[in-house]
């Protein structure tokens, strides 16, 4: 291995993502770290609930599929696999790997299974009466309805597993950028408190860490940015040397592209103050960054910085929250704006009369203001697609929600088709800063014997 | 002018905030769109769907203005009601504003 220069890659950008691309750059990327980032905010919490029905589950249910796809390839080459795919049940996704990698013929792989980010229960126990983030409101205000608490652990909580000998690691909550920041932390010796070189690892994280989004993909608009072979978009590595300067590219021959405006746009997303992106292992300063060509398909990113790290971690919360009810139907040719607003407002009043008027809802025509609520139709389009949905404290009420909708067929205004209703169980997320220590990451490594 | 002719845009969600991206294709552009492009036009372009203020960050290194967007998401996108609960699409919406 090359030390003044390692290849980081992305396989993986959110949980559903595609897995030809992460292949395709795990055979031609010639990589040190492939990285699978796969964890939303409420996606803890459902997995947490599929834990409680299903012991055995509770991570990721790609998590088989993509290690069948990867594992021969990177164990091959030498790549080691990091990935947040554990989710509410680490130590049960390592046992899967394991199973998998028996399956595969590959006898000795290791997993390092990273645990300690469920602070649940030390919330319950002292952590109560802290505020809600963005919210008047204490986190006891959701105790009847909590569900999981885990906190956003940093890239320290990986480094023991970095400095095992296993080939994959597996982890639950861990902020997206600190599975990219801690190799780089490994590899290059850096110092939990050089917070200049963490912001450029957090750069090098957030730019990958949602993979193909950097590489063309949530970009392409016909005429104004066009991308090259999109069908095919490829997964971006960074190249990131001991200074933390990196480049990002992709594979030679693959779709999409990397560009200085892709990077731009992938560095400034979701991103508040850029001065200060905040992080378990720094707070990372991105206001000076600069993005300059380096070739085709190749951007160098230089330039930021970090200040020292917060004293507390971010905790995300999943609770209980209702239901919602929605139903869609659709109406066509001359007239189709007039007639589904009337159908609009048969359903408003139906509902009201059943005593389901007081319910936050939203009674909308797709194709003309479902996306931006004060919009008026310009020109008559030739379809609409009415949707309402209404938030409901029991399912029987989400349901007669989702039926009025049905019901328009033979109860509406003339020529509505395409029905389509649906109930949600609601799992929402809020958060709480907690004292880091309230957190105690641990790390396993698991061979053979302990396969599942 | 349209902004289109002028910049792209990208949205990402945190919480109920959404963030918008607004990048000059041309770096000579960017003054204009530094100038025009006030938090106060932003919050006013998206009436109705924003309920809180807009704050706006200059990145002029990068020909970029990024501004947040407080109450945009009707709660979040783990709990909104909205068809596009991420606010994923608000960003294309912007492009229609008039610069001159």
């Amino acid at each position: 291995m090359n030390k003044n220069s390692i290849r980081i890659g992305a396989g993986a950008g959110y949980a559903g993502d595609r897995i030809p691309p992460a292949v395709e750059l795990a055979q031609h990327g010639q990589l040190d770290y492939l990285v699978f980032e796969c964890l939303a905010e409420r996606t803890i919490a459902l997995a947490q609930l599929e834990r409680k029905q299903h012991p055995e589950k509770g991570f990721d249910p790609l998590l088989a599929e993509r290690m069948r796809a990867v594992l021969p390839i990177c164990l091959k080459q030498g790549t080691r696999i990091i990935t947040n795919m554990g989710a509410a049940n680490p130590s049960q996704a390592g046992r899967e790997v394991l199973r998998v990698a028996r399956e595969l013929g590959l006898p000795d792989v290791k997993v390092a299974v990273v645990q300690g980010d469920d602070v649940l229960p030390r919330l319950l126990q002292d952590g109560l009466q802290l505020p809600l983030l963005d919210s008047d409101a204490p986190l006891a205000s959701l105790q009847d309805r909590l569900i999981s608490a885990n906190a956003y652990l940093g890239a320290d909580a990986l480094l023991p597993a970095l400095e095992s000998d296993a080939q994959v690691i597996v982890c639950g909550r861990v902020a997206d950028p600190a599975m990219f920041l801690a190799p780089l932390m490994h590899h290059f010796a850096w110092a939990a408190n050089d917070w200049a070189k963490l912001g450029q690892g957090i750069l090098v994280g957030h730019l990958l860490e949602c993979a193909g989004q950097i590489t063309g993909g949530y970009f392409a608009d016909p005429g104004f940015k066009d991308v090259p072979n999109p069908a095919r978009l490829g997964f971006p590595l960074a190249e990131v040397r001991s200074d933390g300067s990196a480049v990002i590219t992709k594979v030679n021959g693959s779709g999409g592209c990397v560009n200085v405006a892709t990077c731009t746009e992938q560095l400034l997303y979701e991103i508040e103050n850029p001065a200060r992106y905040l992080q378990p292992d720094v707070v990372a300063d991105f206001s000076q960054v600069l993005l300059t060509p380096d070739g085709p398909d190749r951007v160098r990113a230089t330039g930021a910085s970090g200040q020292p790290r917060p004293d507390t971690l971010k905790v995300t919360v999943g609770y209980h929250d209702g239901f919602i009810g929605e139903g869609q139907m659709s109406y066509g040719g001359p007239g189709c704006v007039a007639r589904g607003q009337l159908a609009l407002e048969l359903v408003r009043q139906r509902l009201q009369d059943a005593g389901l008027g007081g319910y936050e809802a939203r009674y909308e025509l797709i194709g003309v203001n479902s996306l931006i609520p004060q919009a008026q139709a310009i020109a008559e389009p030739d379809e609409v697609r009415l949707r309402v949905a209404v938030r409901t404290p029991t399912r029987r009420e989400a349901l007669l929600v989702a039926n009025e909708v049905e019901a328009l067929y033979t109860n509406g205004p003339a020529a509505g088709g395409g029905a389509s209703k649906s109930v949600r169980e609601v799992v929402a997320a809020a958060a709480v800063l907690v004292p880091r220590e309230w957190a105690q990451p641990t790390v396993t490594v698991l061979d053979q014997g302990a396969a599942a | 002018m349209k902004l289109r002719e002028l910049a792209h845009t990208r949205t990402g969600d945190k919480g109920n905030r959404s963030t918008l991206s607004v990048i000059a294709y041309d770096a000579r552009d960017f003054a204009r769109l530094e100038a025009q492009l006030t938090a106060e036009r932003v919050k006013a372009h998206y009436s109705g769907t924003v309920q809180g203020h807009v704050d706006r960050y200059t990145l002029p290194q990068l020909g970029a203005l990024q501004f947040v967007l407080h109450g945009a998401l009707a709660g979040g996108v783990t709990r909104s009601l909205a068809l596009d609960a991420h606010g994923k699409t608000l960003s294309s919406h912007l492009l229609n504003i008039d610069i001159d």
